[in-house]
């Protein structure tokens, strides 16, 4: 029941925030900080209350047990919905979704956060917006029903295409359009795919059904299970963005407003790293690593694209948008690895690149509320202006480009370290993105905030609010790169089950033995070392 | 025919003595008032007759009509749309000086025709069904005569309209003369034989009566009315033609043509195959370039009777639910964005220029949102009832392995996005050039009536997009009765 509320507080919060705005505009922000703060502290004190439950799980059953049937759920609620086609209202949540609720109203949040000052038209309806968005992503990562997950998947859109045209920059229309449009395509194909998948089960055993947990292993040619694993593929790439499927990515980070950067970035494009874990490969494992060459060629020329496009430009912003479809290209490297290494890697990276990267979008997003541009070349010198914020920058881009002892390094070495066992060539390249990502990191740290102060801009440094909400984000981050073991052991169970369900395949030849778990605790400890 | 057989008959009986109250009425005491009271009374009248009706259990009347569930449903639905767009008519007539008595008995014989439609067992019924419902529009189309445009579009429908009936009966007379009988039970079996283009004269009378089927439905290659007769019409009947009209003439289609199973192989499969598609593309591709809201929603519908024509060839079990459940969508659907053109048209000119809308969230918050909420449904957004029926139409086509037919609905509808965001933008979005009093042609408030339909359309898209399922057994259980 408690999963229903994580849907509920925000899909209530939203109206409420549009009614309460007609009165008193500035209600509506605490309204949403209230719909936002509430479910984010039920998922921690869930998350903490099932510590010690994930561990016992695991130490009681072994990694073998933690498969995907129920009972393994921390929590899970099944109610039917649409009976005559076997769809159900079927939400669960294990270590991997306590993580992506956590990130989920800790952005919705921020977001909020962000736009305090920023949003200053239609304040209800925005909150009302950004409200119903935190719902469906929660909606995305609780459904285990594959027609509820499209059906949140595509619930999301409808609000995120009216933040960006409603409150975003120059070309907030075209990119609007633009998102909703890559976003839908793919997603049909998706839903092709997942309608195959639901004929195909139904008539081999005569149960139609959308539960994702008894759609697992169904057999079917492996051609056919490679389209469909492309459908999947097609919705999860678009999301990512992989290359080369990103371009909607700059065009939508960057018209959109503060929050809808954050969002975007911190969750939005997660649920394609989420979806691949989550359904591609534990439902196509044999198409998954049919596809393992194409995907990691995919992945590293996305980090070494994303890295170099990111060095390429002059819009502050645009720039930190494409420094996300680089960190993006680890994830898919990450994930087509699908070793116990890499996954974990992938699911640190979510978290930290949620961090650094809406941290840098809000960082922004201040900039130009002072300044009035996002154009670099009208930019330098601002250290002397706004030391706190030069800092704060310094710090997020040095947070990006990997340094050691922050959470994001921790992630791409995992990895890199991870890619490297299956493919030399994909880690040794994926590794040149970090050389890249040193440039651009610092290219714009010097074009921005070093160098001479040509422009004799003056403006405030950061409030109490922001440095409050910069000094959580660094915070976290710091933590994350000397401890990320609270975040790996509770991705453990999900990292492990998922590995256990594509065990018989060649995606997963180790077929995570105990003592490898052990090992690769070790690893990661020794990763941030 | 025994008495028994006038209380099968009753639905059709009290649609007939509707109009002829309405027109005595309007004879003796021309009111405005009276002439909608009276039609929504004999609207209510018909829906309990329906109730009536489904106590009995022998359900064929003569050869020629059936009211099986399957009709008493789609007569329900019919009725119930019809009220709706003589609500919606009320304040749009009323601000135009006219006799708008009449307009209320064309309203209800048009919607006579519909419910002999979807009836009809029989090619007699078919055709006395078709041409009372095309007869009353002829005249609806035209009905606020002062319009020069109106007159064109009415033109235009009457030539298209009476020639495609031409077709449609000689294909009718071809195949009687080949096969003896007319009924749809007695036709199955050797329309099955003829198609496999064994016997030409069947094949061919059947192409033709497919000619008069299309024209109404408005599929591509017949489309070109469309586009003109619902920017030309007044809104309301725009309305009336895209939802009654099309969704009578679907329900025939689905009753005639369900029993031949048509394989995958088959021409005449071939043939709607290709008359989907090209519904689908032309509809959405020709949807992009226009700025005129009604022309928008002229090729939408194009291409919504494509979507719909891949669920009904998708013979599965799912194929008739799918097929109902897409046009009881795609019928609130179309109210919601007509009845807005409706509500917020001018005396002097119909509401369809997309400047119209620009701004239109700030000055009618509601109105916008409810207009809103139907172009997601066209688009098939989740939560509204859209979704649903263009998920069950390409579950069907998945269920049948109408893999190149739905991959083709997924594409094309993606396209769709995008004239359909262009209307919400122009809504929603405030544009660097636009100043506060240039917003919208429409002067008047939207009237009392015409906000309730909108609201309780705009509900139920939202309500059953959300949880579908009693409307979906509903529908199960009445199309059970199909053959």
């Amino acid at each position: 029941m408690i999963l229903l509320w994580y849907i509920l507080i925000p899909a209530v919060a939203a109206p409420l925030a549009w009614l309460v705005s007609r009165a008193r505009p500035q209600a509506a922000r605490w309204v949403a900080v209230a719909g936002t703060a509430l479910p984010l502290a039920l998922v921690v004190w869930q998350w903490i209350a099932a510590a010690g439950a994930l561990k016992a799980a695991f130490a009681a059953h072994g990694p073998g047990a933690a498969g995907l049937v129920q009972g393994t759920w921390l929590a899970h609620l099944q109610a039917t919905w649409i009976a005559p086609l076997g769809i159900s209202f079927f939400l669960a949540a294990d270590g991997l979704t306590l993580i992506m609720l956590v990130l989920t109203f800790a952005m919705g949040l921020l977001a909020v956060l962000a736009s305090w000052r920023g949003i200053q038209e239609r304040v209800g309806f925005f909150h009302f917006m950004i409200l119903w968005t935190t719902a469906a992503l929660a909606g995305v990562f609780l459904s285990l029903d594959l027609f509820l997950f499209y059906f949140f998947f595509e619930m999301m859109l409808i609000p995120m295409y009216f933040v960006i045209a409603l409150w975003g920059h120059e070309r907030r229309v075209y990119a609007a359009i633009k998102f909703f449009i890559f976003t839908q395509a793919s997603g049909l194909l998706m839903l092709i795919a997942i309608l195959a998948l639901y004929f195909i089960h139904g008539r081999a055993t005569g149960v139609y059904t959308f539960d994702f947990t008894q759609l697992l292993g169904t057999q079917m040619p492996s051609g056919t299970a490679f389209l469909l694993m492309l459908g999947f593929f097609a919705a999860f790439a678009v999301k990512l963005p992989a290359f080369p499927l990103h371009t909607w990515l700059p065009d939508a980070h960057t018209e959109a407003p503060t929050a809808g950067s954050v969002i975007l970035a911190g969750v939005l494009i997660k649920i394609g790293a989420y979806g691949m874990i989550r359904f591609m490969a534990p439902l196509f494992p044999q198409a998954v690593y049919d596809f393992r060459t194409v995907g990691m060629i995919l992945a590293v020329i996305g980090i070494i694209y994303g890295a170099v496009m990111a060095y390429a430009q002059t819009d502050l912003k645009r720039l930190v948008a494409y420094t996300s479809v680089s960190h993006m290209g680890f994830v898919l490297l990450g994930i087509f690895a699908w070793n116990t290494l890499a996954l974990q890697g992938v699911v640190l990276q979510i978290v930290c690149h949620a961090l650094s990267t809406g941290a840098l979008f809000i960082l922004v997003g201040t900039l130009q509320d002072r300044i009035h541009t996002r154009d670099m070349a009208k930019m330098g010198g601002l250290w002397a202006v706004a030391p706190r914020m030069g800092g704060t920058a310094m710090f997020f881009a040095l947070a990006s480009l990997g340094l050691p002892g922050l959470g994001n390094f921790v992630a791409e070495l995992l990895i890199l370290v991870g890619a490297w066992q299956v493919s030399k060539w994909a880690a040794v390249l994926g590794a040149i993105g970090l050389v890249f990502a040193t440039v651009y990191a610092l290219w714009m740290m010097q074009r921005a905030f070093q160098g001479q102060e040509t422009h004799a801009l003056r403006f405030d440094d950061l409030l109490p609010r922001e440095t409050g909400m910069y000094a959580a984000l660094i915070a976290a981050l710091v933590i994350l790169g000397f401890y990320p073991q609270p975040l790996i052991a509770t991705a453990r169970q999900t990292v492990t089950s998922v590995q256990q369900i594509t065990a018989g395949s060649p995606l997963s030849p180790e077929a995570t033995s105990a003592a490898q778990l052990l090992l690769a605790d070790d690893t990661a400890t020794d990763g941030e070392r | 025919m025994t008495s028994g057989d006038l209380i099968t008959l009753l639905p059709l009986i009290v649609l007939t003595a509707a109009p002829v109250i309405v027109m005595l009425a309007a004879a003796f005491y021309r009111s405005h008032a009276l002439a909608l009271a009276l039609t929504l009374v004999g609207l209510a009248a018909t829906i309990v007759s329906l109730f009536i009706a489904a106590t009995r259990t022998s359900r064929q009347v003569t050869p020629l009509l059936s009211f099986d569930t399957y009709a008493l449903f789609y007569i329900g639905l019919l009725t119930v749309a019809t009220a709706a767009v003589a609500i919606l008519s009320w304040s749009y007539l009323q601000r135009r000086h006219v006799h708008p008595e009449e307009y209320y008995m064309l309203l209800l014989t048009a919607t006579l025709g519909g419910a002999v439609l979807v009836a009809s067992t029989h090619f007699a019924a078919f055709f006395l069904g078709l041409e009372i419902l095309s007869v009353s529009l002829y005249a609806l189309i035209v009905y606020p005569i002062y319009r020069a445009q109106f007159v064109e579009a009415a033109v235009k429908y009457l030539v298209l309209a009476g020639s495609t009936s031409a077709f449609l009966v000689f294909g009718m007379a071809l195949v009687y003369a080949q096969a003896g009988t007319m009924t749809v039970s007695g036709l199955a079996p050797l329309l099955r034989a003829g198609l496999g283009g064994a016997d030409v004269v069947v094949a061919l009378g059947i192409v033709l009566m497919l000619v008069g089927v299309g024209f109404k439905l408005a599929v591509v290659p017949f489309h070109m009315w469309t586009p003109d007769v619902y920017q030309g019409a007044p809104a309301p009947v725009g309305a009336y033609v895209a939802t009654v009209s099309k969704g009578a003439v679907f329900a025939l289609l689905l009753r005639y043509f369900r029993p031949l199973s048509l394989d995958p192989g088959a021409t005449l499969f071939l043939v709607f195959a290709a008359v989907a598609i090209a519904s689908m593309v032309a509809g959405n591709l020709l949807a992009l370039r226009q700025d005129n809201v009604k022309r928008i929603l002229a090729y939408s519908s194009i291409a919504n009777l494509g979507y719909l024509l891949v669920a009904f060839l998708a013979t599965g079990g799912r194929a008739a639910v799918a097929v109902t459940l897409f046009l009881v969508a795609y019928f609130a659907t179309s109210l919601v964005a007509f009845g807005v053109v409706t509500a917020l048209s001018a005396p002097e000119r119909d509401a369809d220029s997309m400047d119209d809308y620009r701004g239109l969230a700030r000055t009618r918050r509601w109105t916008a949102a409810a207009f809103t909420v139907a172009l997601f449904s066209l688009a098939g957004m989740p939560l509204t009832m859209g979704f649903i029926g263009k998920f069950y139409v390409v579950a069907a086509g998945a269920g049948a392995a109408l893999w190149a037919l739905i991959i083709v609905l997924v594409l094309t509808s993606t396209i769709g996005l995008y004239y359909y965001t262009r209307i919400v933008v122009a809504m929603w979005v405030r544009q660097p050039d636009e100043s506060a009093e240039a917003v919208g042609a429409a002067g008047a408030a939207v009237g009392g009536g015409s906000a309730a339909v909108l609201a309780a359309l705009t509900a139920f898209l939202i309500v059953f997009g959300v949880y579908p399922t009693p409307l979906i057994q509903l529908i199960e259980r009445a199309v059970a009765t199909l053959p």
